[in-house]
């Protein structure tokens, strides 16, 4: 193996009482893919920032070519020739590519752009590296697939030779997914090296050469991922064996839910498309699709949120005829939005008022216009010890919690009223391996308790491990159901891919 | 150097900040009163004594101070919900004339009990309907309400002065375009005997304590608070962003609304163009100030009040431009917003 291009060596970060890096060491040799492994909050993103120099480290160095870098410096880590991709892309949605490629390199003083070169030199970058991209195009009207190429193609042009991805997946569906790794992998072939952030196992160990695991700040294993598996992996980064709660046969109760060709209209397009499913009470009905194909406008009509132009939505067997969110969750629906974030919290409110906001409007939570506090607060303190949500009090605001927390919340409020009918849009998205096995659980338990459950998601592994059917969603359309033993991953991708008359 | 994002700011910083900012906003007035030949110490110690000196100035501070809390709890609650009502000056305005024209002797006969409260009323009304016009264009069509709001004060200003120039003119005035007076039955009580004080103060005030019991303890507090914070979050938790927005602008409207009738039915007793020397626009920033906070804004009402009624005895005694209160006010407003920026981030080595 070739030289280290890069190390970093004893890495210290403090951040008042919490300890993001402790003493990490780590190298990256000439023309390897590295794979930073961790849960979430186990510093990896920590670590890169004080790579690029936007964090200062309280102790050790980075050194890069065999000369020091300045701590605290971008423009040195540029000029050391690393390049960044964050998982939130830093590209201006009006400019072109070009424009985008070329901001911040072309001089100060100089009338109009010299774009000429600029272009020769991408071109040649893209077909170097097999970043297909159109110069001219505008960024707004590119896919999520090609904006991160272009995020790339900026670091290439300013003659990166290591370059950093945090969570280059996170917003990429299946298919651009492997199609990133396969251009990274060429990219390494051709000499550069590479670091990407990730906690998703099957990409580690399909994409990586190497693995390095940080848990709690430390690194505290060192694979070959040629010489290592999905296990080990697994229980490493969470620092104990994780499995994922299973599924148990039970036949399935009433139809509690039933939609029959509905239509979803906004602003003159069609979202939805005849869409019909049931979802009966003890069962899970799985909703599987390449993102951006109808869930969404799915989620918001089975919380109350979007109104069937055509066709009928029927609840618990009634018709309904004006939905709301509040009519939904007064009859007995429990809701996980897709985006917690957005739509699932109110990010500077208190956990308790988070914990009640949908239905405070009950005479439990409040009398004669005015909230009661103690009982509410009791209501947050149950669902915090019972669905056991960390690191926070009814008396914190919400944003403190990690994702997986909120989550626990969120799913918390819903399922402590024992919901009839449970609709989790994506409930796992973003979570960290730990999270994932709680939420299932709980999911599963609801199950068990005879809820009817319509879960709607990206994920095939979360589909295969708890739905009882699937539908696919392809272009705001469902495919017939089948049962989930008849599903294989061939099979579903397949339906998600819009061919379901063979499959049936 | 940088700086990264609080992920929580102590109750001390949030009180430290515009105490911060004010002590920031007199040094930096200090320079300019110093460039205009005058101790800087004395001068502020003059403002002091200015503003509350003598019996007569410190009800005259508290007279300043009573519209200025109604609109900065306008401001202030309209903000919470992110409705932009730059337009408390023009719904002081119609609040004022509403009042006006009801008070005087062509308006409503009924005896004094009945007929303040009806005054009130009416004068919040009117801001009321002045704030929900912009509140309907924002919600039909899109349009922005800190444009058409802040229109909107130039409009009631011009509709005022058309009035008082002509079915409303009072002949008596010798020419002067100012509204016809309002009966005696119509003028607010004095809190204080051979003052101007009246008891606008205490109902300001009143109105700053049930603001802040409505938006801690109601659940119009709660899904208001939310629908500001997080709107498409309230949309789904079931909360109505369209209700929650008409009943903060009656809120906030009426507030500046009602200022306008107690300015006139406490203070003037007629309106005038000149009625209110920006109590709308100030109003905003003590809202800021007060860091939208109910109780904040009488406080921060206080001290705004004291830098225009203490800069006039400066004015006096050292022959600084009274100005420098507006200077004062102006700059409190920025090193505000400074003020804000650096508690909501932390410096990092």
């Amino acid at each position: 193996m070739s030289e280290p291009v890069l190390r970093l060596e004893g890495i210290t970060k403090r951040f008042g009482t919490l300890t993001a890096n402790d003493d990490v060491t780590l190298e990256l040799r000439q023309g390897e893919l590295l794979a930073l492994l961790g849960e979430n909050g186990a510093g990896k993103t920590t670590l890169m920032n004080i790579l690029f120099g936007h964090y200062t480290p309280d102790a050790g160095r980075v050194v890069a070519f065999g000369h020091e870098l300045p701590p605290g410096k971008p423009r040195a880590a540029i000029e050391a020739r690393i390049g960044m991709v964050h998982q939130h892309f830093a590209l201006a949605a009006n400019l072109t590519v070009i424009e985008n490629v070329i901001a911040g390199t072309e001089r100060l003083f100089s009338f109009g752009l010299d774009k000429s070169s600029a272009r020769a030199k991408l071109k040649e970058l893209s077909a170097r590296f097999g970043l297909a991209v159109d110069p001219d195009a505008r960024v707004g009207d590119l896919s999520v697939g090609e904006r991160q190429r272009v995020e790339i193609l900026k670091s290439l042009y300013r003659d990166a030779r290591i370059l950093i991805l945090d969570e280059p997946t996170a917003v990429l569906t299946h298919q651009e997914a492997e199609k990133l790794y396969a251009t990274l992998r060429g990219m390494a072939e051709k000499g550069l090296s590479l670091i990407f952030i990730s906690h998703k196992l099957h990409e580690v160990l399909a994409a990586a050469d190497r693995v390095v695991v940080l848990r709690g700040g430390k690194v505290v294993a060192e694979r070959r991922a040629a010489e290592t598996s999905k296990d080990e992996l697994a229980e490493l980064m969470v620092g104990r064996r994780v499995a994922r709660p299973q599924r148990d046969v039970q036949a399935p109760g009433a139809v509690l839910m039933r939609a029959t060709s509905v239509d979803v209209m906004s602003s003159g397009t069609k979202l939805l498309s005849e869409v019909s499913f049931e979802v009966r009470a003890g069962e899970t009905l799985g909703i599987i699709g390449v993102s951006g194909n109808g869930q969404s406008a799915l989620g918001q009509l089975v919380s109350g949120l979007a109104k069937p132009t055509e066709g009928r939505l029927e609840m618990l067997g009634k018709e309904i005829q004006a939905p709301s969110p509040r009519s939904f969750v007064a009859a007995g629906v429990g809701r996980i939005p897709e985006d917690r974030n957005a739509d699932g919290v109110v990010g500077d409110m208190l956990i308790w008022e988070n914990a009640v906001l949908e239905r405070v409007r009950g005479s439990e939570f409040s009398a004669a216009g005015f909230v009661r506090r103690t009982p509410s607060r009791a209501f947050a303190q149950t669902v915090i010890e019972r669905f056991d949500v960390r690191g926070g009090t009814p008396d914190s605001p919400i944003r403190l919690l990690s994702g997986g927390n909120m989550q626990k919340l969120i799913l918390g409020r819903n399922l402590a009223t024992s919901p009839r009918i449970l609709i989790a849009a994506q409930p796992t998205r973003g979570l960290d391996e730990g999270a994932v096995a709680a939420v299932h659980a709980e999911i599963l338990a609801a199950r068990r308790a005879g809820t009817a459950i319509l879960l709607i998601s990206e994920d095939l592994d979360e589909i295969l491990q708890l739905a009882d059917r699937v539908q696919a969603i392809v272009r705001g359309r469902l495919s017939p159901a089948i049962p989930i033993g008849a599903a294989d991953p061939r099979r579903l991708g397949l339906m998600m891919a819009g061919v379901w008359d063979e499959a049936a | 150097m940088r700086l990264e994002r609080r992920a929580n700011i102590p109750l001390s910083l949030a009180i430290a900040a515009p105490i911060g900012a004010v002590i920031a906003a007199l040094l930096l007035a200090g320079i300019l009163i110093a460039i205009a030949g005058a101790p800087v110490l004395e001068a502020y110690q003059r403002m002091l004594i200015g503003a509350f000196g003598s019996r007569l100035s410190i009800t005259e501070t508290l007279t300043r101070t009573t519209p200025l809390i109604l609109t900065g709890l306008a401001a202030a609650v309209a903000f919470r919900a992110r409705l932009w009502n730059i337009g408390a000056e023009g719904q002081f305005y119609v609040g004022a004339l509403a009042a006006a024209a009801l008070g005087s002797e062509h308006g409503l006969h009924l005896p004094s009990y009945a007929l303040i409260p009806a005054l009130m009323v009416a004068g919040a009304v009117a801001g009321a309907i002045l704030l929900l016009v912009p509140l309907a264009l924002r919600l039909r069509f899109g349009v922005d309400e800190v444009v058409t709001t802040l229109l909107l004060n130039f409009v009631a200003v011009l509709f005022v002065s058309m009035m008082i120039e002509g079915v409303l003119k009072d002949p008596l005035a010798f020419g002067w375009p100012q509204s016809v007076p309002i009966v005696g039955d119509a003028s607010l009580p004095k809190l204080i005997a051979r003052s101007r004080l009246h008891i606008g103060l205490l109902i300001a005030v009143g109105l700053a304590l049930l603001i802040w019991l409505i938006q801690s303890r109601t659940l119009f507090g709660l899904e208001s608070r939310a629908a500001g914070l997080n709107p498409s979050a309230a949309r789904f938790a079931g909360v109505s962003l369209t209700g929650v927005l008409v009943k903060v602008a009656c809120l906030s409207g009426g507030l500046a609304g009602l200022a306008g009738a107690i300015e006139v039915m406490g203070v003037k007793g007629y309106v005038t163009t000149d009625l209110s020397p920006g109590f709308g626009y100030t109003g905003i920033v003590v809202a800021m100030l007060a860091g939208l906070h109910p109780l904040g804004v009488v406080v921060a009402a206080l001290f705004v009040a004291t830098m225009f009624v203490g800069a006039d005895g400066m004015s006096r005694a050292l022959g600084v431009p009274s100005f420098i209160a507006d200077v004062i006010v102006s700059l409190s407003l920025l090193t505000m917003l400074v003020g804000l920026f650096l508690t909501s981030y932390r410096i990092r080595r």
